[in-house]
């Protein structure tokens, strides 16, 4: 970010300041050598951030800032970012270097790097993405990245997951059963076809980009929400689990804030990185608890 | 003050089976880890578990594949631990759940995999680890397991015996993420060490950005050895921009290696003119950097891996996964170019020594998972070892720590038995710098009981943040590089004695400037800044000890490559290495392989495919 250079620069000559204050022998070289260091790094930056104002092959990045803990931070503002682009770059990438070479204050939840961890979900040019799988490539100029809708913001990029989490673990996401073969080393047997079945919706690596597409749950906050829901459909169509727990999951999922809130909106559908198909899903959820109901009528 | 039988720092594989098996033995076990379970690196492994489930199988057969694929630095009790415990283990999951991919007849499927003498490797799908993960952390929930995610761990809480195997480990001290605090976690059981892996040492990795190896060097620091270090598995296929990693499945179907010229390399220029692209991840890994070394890399810096010729439609059918990869981490479309793929970290064979019981010379602190050395891979680890390895002995040691009896342990750990001190010279000073670091053991806090220690420890921790958090210095963002700048430069997949030497100079300028580090954020809130600050001080520690084990180990043996002397060396190097933190002067030491198991003793033999 161009306005976070000369900042750096400030803090540089601070520093070489209180170092010259203890003079024993060993700390004025290391004060020496840290002023050179230091020197190198304020040209190196010069001639970086000129030369990504000339280059054209640098992407702008415009990023959400916000601190509850930092003056100055406490007010939401943007920041912008020019990094240089290089073919396979991807969002997670760009903000990465901003943070190591800017603004080692710029938040965000990041590990895997190749979306399974599910902890940079965030909000791309308007649509919940994870960064880490985002090309830049293949995004409008300039890119706008900020933290995922209809979360409380904990710190720039980072919202909290509390809400999220709570609703995953309403849905009893456990398997149960009341039987397992007898005998040493014996698995249940599950026909491929099943494991086909519910092969997709096991594949939920808790980034809630759905949930925070979604805008039934943005009204109601009780709504279990599409990871939720995706959840207890992995178990209630799970044929290891038998009759009974699937009777149970059906009640839980069916509860007021449970399947019949969704209006099918497909927005779920559409932001979820793991390709699963919610609205389906969930739509398939309703037909079994209606099926339900009725062999109990 | 937190207070629970038995904490678990870390919750991927192994943390989480360690937690499940703590409070199956009555234990009040709680997990501490920096990132939510879910999010945890073990969710990033594809291949599979290796398990002898089939009556044609056999834990035997398994375990003499293991010790071969070793190089003969396994250590029996641990290799046999793993191969009989696998199959139940793996069963167990499969009850608790795991949606693996099955048989026509409705069992668990497996699949052959390098190295194996049975296609043992069961899995689920092309995200084994991801539904291995998932699969566990549900028992957690299920089982109503305290988990402080987001939290930090900074280091144990270790009396201060002169012997590391005198001291105590009564608890850690964290650092809580969201709200910036510090506090501590006493165990009055044991604490179980479950980090992961230290990819994050090497700028080019498999591995995720969490993978610092928080607990290898917080062991290390409190006295505990670490082992094997300088054995580092390198994968040759993985994207270049991200690390991420490209199955060996695309060579498996016939994918083939091209360099720039369009050579097909690995043929053309002799590196294995009998297996070509499937030789094993060793000769391939060192054939690719050869040609990009010889000026023959594309932009100098990786090679092609070409599967267009398998056809479209037999991409999508077996490689599907792989299109997605390439495309969204680096921006190729595997159908109509090739893919460009180097060398990459990905696993490390050694760290914190450990018995098979997962305990280590402290008493009440244990280790289970890849921060761990048991040790099962030795030399060099066969694909889908590891994830067996995290729930059979993060098994082991959550059983030990809440008190289950088991009997006397067959490998020794600390200086006990025929271990005997390096006679290697080093050059260049290594260890602390001026003051001493945080760590718990090396003075500093004496007190008479463990709540006081705590107590001791947390005014301690505290303070550091304070300081990192008001004074002004580098950054440690230019430190992490330059240490992983040198360590792929010259402790990677080629050692040679110069750049090992030049390794370590390096590291002791890093190491120099980061008793300069501060941290500029000065939030208390999810303060990253300082979290990746602590993190470097690990990284540090580690690359230091991986360096000097590499470049007193003069032989090829398994992932470590020496120009020097390019075949292994039984007569001398026969022998695990050691280094001990010593208070802040790093020593090194070796202690024999284990070779007698329970029925044979496993002779070295030639390691060929
Ligand atoms: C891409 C890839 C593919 C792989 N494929 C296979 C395969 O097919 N088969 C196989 O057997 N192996 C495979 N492996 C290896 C295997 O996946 C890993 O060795 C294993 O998952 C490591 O598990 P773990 O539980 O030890 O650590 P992790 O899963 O990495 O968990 C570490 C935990 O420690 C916590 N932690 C770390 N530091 C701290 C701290 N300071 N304070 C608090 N918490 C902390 C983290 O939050 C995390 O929860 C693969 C590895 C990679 C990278
Ligand atoms: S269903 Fe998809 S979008 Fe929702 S949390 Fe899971 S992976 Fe993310
Ligand atoms: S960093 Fe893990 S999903 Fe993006």
């Amino acid at each position: 970010m161009s306005t976070q250079i000369p900042k750096q620069t400030e803090k540089a000559e601070e520093t070489a300041e209180t170092e010259t204050e203890a003079p024993s022998k060993g700390d004025e070289r290391r004060a020496e050598k840290r002023r050179r260091a230091d020197e190198r790094r304020r040209q190196r930056e010069a001639e970086e951030a000129e030369k990504a104002a000339a280059d054209e092959n640098t992407v702008e990045l415009r990023v959400f800032r916000y601190d509850p803990d930092v003056e100055g931070k406490q007010e939401p503002r943007f920041d912008t970012f020019h990094v240089p682009f290089e073919k396979g770059m991807t969002v997670l990438d760009a903000l990465m270097y901003a943070r190591d070479t800017y603004d080692s204050s710029l938040t965000f939840r990041h590990s895997c790097r190749q979306a399974v961890c599910g902890s940079d979900a965030m909000f791309v040019n308007g649509g919940q993405k994870l960064a880490c799988k985002t090309q830049i490539g293949e995004l409008e100029e300039p890119i706008r990245v900020e933290p995922l809708p209809h979360a409380e913001v904990t710190k720039d990029l980072v919202v909290d997951m509390e809400h999220f989490y709570d609703q995953m673990e309403a849905v009893e996401p456990y398997f149960q059963t009341n039987e397992y073969p007898e005998g040493e080393l014996e698995e249940q047997r599950q026909t491929r076809e099943n494991r086909e079945k519910i092969k997709m919706s096991t594949r939920c690596i808790w980034c809630s980009a759905c949930m925070s597409s979604c805008n039934i749950a943005a009204g109601d906050n009780e709504y279990l929400g599409p990871a939720a829901i995706n959840k207890a459909y992995r178990f209630a169509m799970d044929e290891r689990e038998g009759e009974d727990i699937k009777q149970k999951r059906l009640e839980i999922i069916e509860q007021e804030h449970g399947v019949w809130r969704c209006q099918t909106q497909f927005s779920c559908t559409e932001v979820c990185p793991k390709d699963i198909p919610l609205t389906e899903h969930i739509q398939e959820l309703k037909r079994e608890a209606v099926k339900n109901n009725l062999k109990f009528w | 003050m937190h207070e629970h039988d038995v904490v678990v720092v870390g919750a991927g594989g192994a943390g989480l089976r360690a937690a499940i098996a703590a409070q199956e033995e009555g234990a009040d076990v709680a997990i501490v880890s920096k990132l939510h379970p879910v999010r945890s690196h073990t969710g990033a492994a594809e291949g599979g578990i290796n398990a002898a489930l089939r009556d044609a199988d056999s834990w035997e057969d398994h375990a003499y594949d293991t010790m071969k694929g070793s190089d003969y630095l396994g250590d029996a009790p641990a290799v046999e631990a793993l191969c009989k415990e696998s199959p139940e283990e793996v069963i167990q999951l499969e009850h608790w759940g795991m949606p693996f991919s099955r048989e026509e007849d409705g069992r668990v499927s497996q699949r052959p995999f390098g190295g194996l003498s049975f296609p043992r490797t069961t899995y689920a799908g092309a995200e084994t680890g991801h539904q291995m993960l998932h699969t566990m952390y549900e028992q957690v929930v299920k089982r109503g397991i305290t988990v402080y995610d987001e939290w930090h761990v900074m280091d144990l809480v270790v009396t201060d015996e002169d012997d590391p195997a005198d001291r105590t480990c009564h608890g850690v001290v964290a650092y809580d993420i969201q709200r910036g605090e510090v506090d501590g976690f006493r165990a009055t059981g044991g604490v179980i060490l479950a980090t992961g892996g230290m990819g994050q040492v090497f700028d080019h990795t498999t591995n995720a950005v969490a993978n610092t190896g928080d607990g290898v060097a917080m062991a290390y620091r409190a006295g505990v050895p670490m082992e094997d270090m300088e054995f580092i598995q390198f994968h040759p296929t993985t994207l270049p921009s991200t690390g991420v990693l490209i199955s060996e499945g695309v060579r498996g179907e016939g994918g083939i290696l091209y360099n720039e010229k369009g050579e097909r390399f690995m043929f053309e220029h002799g590196y294995a003119n009998n297996d070509g692209e499937l030789a094993s991840r060793d000769v391939v890994s060192r054939a690719e950097l050869t040609e990009v070394n010889e000026g023959r890399g594309i932009e100098d810096e990786y090679v092609h891996l070409d599967m267009r010729h398998l056809g479209e439609e037999r991409i999508l059918d077996r490689l599907e996964n792989i299109l997605h990869l390439a495309e969204d981490f680096e921006g190729a479309d595997g159908l109509t170019e090739p893919m460009p793929v180097k060398p990459g970290q990905h696993y490390a064979m050694g760290g914190i020594e450990t018995n098979e019981h997962g305990e280590t010379v402290i008493e009440g602190l244990y280790a289970a998972g890849e921060c761990a050395c048991a040790s099962v891979h030795g030399a060099n680890r066969l694909g889908g070892n590891a994830l067996p390895e995290l729930i059979v002995f993060g098994k082991r040691a959550g059983h030990h720590a809440a008190g289950k009896e088991m009997g006397e342990a067959e490998i020794p750990t600390g200086r006990t038995g025929d271990w005997e001190p390096a006679e290697y010279e080093f050059e260049v000073d290594v260890g602390a710098v001026g003051d001493r670091g945080p760590a718990a053991a090396d003075g500093g806090a004496v007190a008479a009981d463990a709540e006081g220690l705590l107590e001791a420890e947390i005014e301690r921790a505290r303070e550091r943040v304070e300081d990192l958090l008001s004074r002004k210095g580098r950054n440690h963002a230019e430190i992490r590089s330059a240490v992983q700048e040198t360590m792929t430069a010259n402790v990677n997949v080629f050692r040679e004695e110069e750049g090992l030497k030049q390794s370590l100079e390096d590291l002791r300028e890093a190491r120099e400037a980061y008793t300069e580090v501060a941290v500029s954020d000065p939030s208390r809130t999810f303060n990253t800044d300082l979290i990746h600050t602590m993190e470097t001080r690990n990284i540090l520690d580690i690359a230091e000890a991986l360096a000097m084990g590499a470049l007193a180990r003069r032989e090829f043996r398994g992932a470590h490559w020496r120009k020097e002397r390019q075949e292994r060396d039984d007569e001398n190097w026969l022998k695990h290495t050691l280094v001990s933190w010593n208070d802040g002067e790093p020593e090194l030491w070796y202690k024999p392989a284990i070779l007698e198991g329970e029925a044979k003793t496993y002779e070295p033999k030639v390691r060929s495919y």
